[in-house]
């Protein structure tokens, strides 16, 4: 285990630069941590050589848990045996990654007492990662993790950690409560967050408006983004304010409308909200002077997912128009009968997005209680090749049919 | 045993929720972005929140996010939060907080900025710091990446948002696929295979079955049960090696970088796209990766000068046609460009709508 820190003349040239290092900040771990050393090490290797070091994990977790951990090993344990393991642990983050700074510090005693010192805030889920963990400190961890509050996130087979956007909590923009339906799905989820038991991952992500900051459009398997159904609350007297200080309302602002449903004639802002399609663009580069409707709730969409393994999808629509309400009792039934086709049906790493895709998303509809919707397709289809399941014979319909 | 808590699940967030943020949530009526990386939020009380955005490199250690506590509670009573692009948000109560915050954010060395039309920090993945399937690093190219466009961090002159995501490899654990510019580790021979070693490993009829285009199958190699790769049908996902670990892939003359660009996530103005292929492979070449850093300041700056205002890269393409911009880039446009996968015809085009 490295006593001191190691040469690195590649890593430093990253310490050069405007932009914060990484390496100053594995070197900042360094100055206490053996593991933060030979990390160093085993990176300036990689830096030469052009190829990782790491090994897979295997099954490695806490007591009682089939995710929050994922085993890592280097391939050079003698060279490295500071990190010989250096698992990450994923820790539930707060809804819309809120701390206080005694939080933070008590997360950072506990990585200090047992781990590296190196974490991700956060990681590209959403949860806080803890990086580089021995095996025989990952008990203790948790150990000291949930007294301080905190708990594992997912990873494997099952309800990855939902995110979420700020929300109402500082955004005006925000729908419905992303914070809140984030937590509620977390603790209602808990036992499929933590024992890994579907085909493949699935993620929950919840954006407050269709700015969608938390990606989840391209990034979840069931995306919920917030939107209304009214008119958009206007105030005229702003956006002649706008207009006075320079904007160019009816290029900027009309002309970017994707409904082309506005109109600007130097005195008076006009919506056709009938055909208004709710990008957000208008409300964007006006935030004084256009709100969203009041009559708020949530498009839920559902199916997107990154390449592996058929393919990269986005989520499609669902359900048009969700008024989100604790206890959320009608979404959390419509995922357990989706859950429960998936688990039944799916193969072995199958997104939700990519079984839809292989059985259709007609006969998807049909086994979990949903009506075929127009919003639900871009277009109905172009080709011909329906697969009607029925075909009437000549006595249909005839009376004294058995 | 008896004390160990289990499922206790988060904690919740009103817990770190400054008292400004408790008395007025949801009801902001409107923000303000005063200047770069600064914004105030005005509540119909008539109470403002005001919030200093600082970039980040992510992977920080426990010294840097102390530091991070120091000034939250030098400054903002305690309270702070991170973004979904790792960026740190200071939460103020105070204006007069501002510019001493921020001069103490610059002597920590991070910037402030990253708010309005603008690159926010970077979403990146592990690479070779703490991934086994990484095609490139992750860290290093953002940083040397940052580094060139940090003054479109720092200032609002961008013509419209520009979000820039890195995945080490097609597994994209960063989802980077709908980024107006993806950076992408791919790797590019097949796996090579361990025959001693498939059998103790590996599940067999999960290795062929992970295979996207079915191009693996069961082999007897050398009297060992094993699989065979068809080559002229690997792809190089990496999918085998996932699910069977004596298949690896990593190689140092074939793995590198490309290039994805014209994608976006929000719904403003044109709906969420796909990131489209730019460059197809960019060598390794740490630790400052400068064709990759050169290629990126390239396509910004043609993007900034050009597109018109609120353009996000993938409009700006699609109004100029993708032959314009392979034209104006001077990147060379080849067989790797045209799909070849499920439904590729579906991306030929398919009218004479063309610019000479």
């Amino acid at each position: 285990m490295a006593d001191q820190i190691p040469n690195t003349p590649k890593l430093d040239e990253l310490e050069k630069g405007p932009w914060p290092s990484f390496v100053k900040e594995i070197k900042m771990a360094a100055k206490n941590s053996p593991m933060a050393r030979d990390l160093l090490g085993v990176l300036e290797l990689s830096y030469n050589e052009k190829i990782g070091h790491w090994k897979h994990g295997g099954i490695v977790g806490v007591m009682g848990y089939g995710g929050g951990v994922i085993g890592r090993y280097s391939d050079m344990p003698e060279e490295f045996p500071g990190i010989s393991h250096f698992h990450t642990i994923r820790i539930n983050q707060p809804s819309g990654w809120f701390y206080t700074a005694d939080a933070l510090r008590t997360l950072c005693d506990i990585w200090d007492k047992h781990g590296s010192g190196l974490t991700n805030m956060h990681g590209s889920t959403g949860d806080i990662v803890f990086l580089g963990c021995r095996t025989d400190a990952l008990e203790p961890v948790f150990e000291d993790l949930t007294k301080a509050g905190f708990d594992l996130g997912g990873s494997g087979s099952d309800v990855r950690t939902p995110s979420c956007c700020c929300g109402p909590a500082r955004c005006e923009w925000a729908c419905y409560d992303t914070l809140a339906l984030t937590y509620d799905l977390t603790m209602h989820y808990q036992d499929e967050l933590h024992r890994p038991a579907f085909p493949y991952k699935f993620k929950f992500k919840m954006s407050g408006c269709p700015n969608d900051c938390v990606a989840s459009i391209a990034r979840a398997d069931m995306s919920i983004i917030g939107t209304w159904r009214d008119d958009i609350q206007m105030n005229q007297d702003e956006v002649k304010k706008y207009a006075d200080n320079g904007l160019n309302i009816q290029r900027d602002v009309a002309g970017n409308c994707p409904g082309k449903c506005m109109d600007w004639d130097g005195n008076e802002l006009k919506i056709e909200n009938e055909y208004c399609v709710r990008c957000m663009h208008c409300i964007n580069v006006m935030p004084k002077a256009l709100r969203p409707g009041k009559d708020r709730g949530a498009c839920v969409l559902l199916g997107s997912k990154a390449p592996i393994v058929e393919g990269a999808l986005l989520s499609s629509v669902l359900i048009p128009f969700w008024k989100p309400e604790p206890p959320y009792e009608d979404l959390k039934d419509l995922v357990e009968t989706m859950h429960d086709l998936w688990c039944e049906e799916g193969k072995a790493r199958e997104r939700i997005g990519e079984f839809i895709q292989r059985v259709g998303m007609g006969n998807f509809l049909e086994e979990i209680g949903l009506e075929p919707l127009p919003e639900m397709v871009a277009h109905p289809r172009e080709n011909p090749y329906v697969f009607y399941e029925e075909y009437y014979e000549e006595d249909d319909g005839d009376e004294g049919e058995e | 045993m008896a004390e160990r808590l289990t499922d206790i699940g988060p904690p919740k967030y009103d817990k770190f929720l400054p008292p400004i943020i408790k008395e007025n949530y949801g009801k902001w009526l409107y923000h303000e972005v005063l200047k770069p990386g600064v914004m105030v939020h005005v509540s119909e009380t008539g109470d403002k929140l005001f919030t200093v955005r600082v970039g980040s490199p992510r992977l920080v250690s426990t010294e840097k996010i102390r530091n991070y506590a120091d000034l939250a509670e030098k400054y903002c009573d305690g309270y702070l939060r991170f973004t979904s692009r790792h960026n740190v948000e200071f939460l103020l109560t105070r204006e007069e907080n501002i510019d001493p915050l921020i001069a103490d954010v610059k002597g920590l060395g991070h910037m402030v900025g990253g708010i309005g039309n603008s690159i926010s920090s970077i979403v990146h993945t592990q690479g070779w710091i703490h991934c086994h399937s990484a095609a490139t690093d992750a860290s290093g190219v953002v940083k040397a990446v940052m580094d060139d466009l940090h003054e479109y961090f720092e200032t609002m002159k961008l013509p419209g948002k520009l979000r820039i995501a890195l995945a080490c490899c097609l597994n994209m654990c960063g989802a980077v696929h709908c980024s107006d510019i993806a950076i992408l580790g791919i790797h590019r021979r097949p796996p090579r295979i361990d025959h001693t070693k498939v059998k103790k490993m590996c599940e067999i009829p999960s290795v062929s079955a992970s295979c996207p285009t079915a191009a693996i199958r069961p082999a007897t190699v050398d009297g060992h049960p094993s699989v065979e790769v068809i080559e002229d049908r690997c792809m190089f996902c990496a999918n085998c090696y996932t699910v069977c670990p004596a298949m690896p892939m990593n190689d140092p003359l074939n793995d590198g970088i490309s290039i994805w660009v014209g994608g976006k996530v929000s719904n403003a103005r044109h709906e969420p796209m796909f990131s489209k292929l730019a460059i197809p492979f960019i060598p390794n070449n740490p630790p400052r990766w400068p064709e990759t850093t050169d290629a990126i300041k390239k396509i910004v700056e043609l993007w900034a000068a050009n597109a018109n205002k609120y353009e996000r890269m993938g409009e700006w393409i699609e109004r100029i046609g993708w032959p314009k911009f392979f034209r104006m880039t001077g990147i060379k446009f080849q067989k790797e460009h045209i799909d070849d996968f499920k439904y590729a015809g579906l991306t030929f085009k398919r009218s004479t709508h063309l610019t000479y």
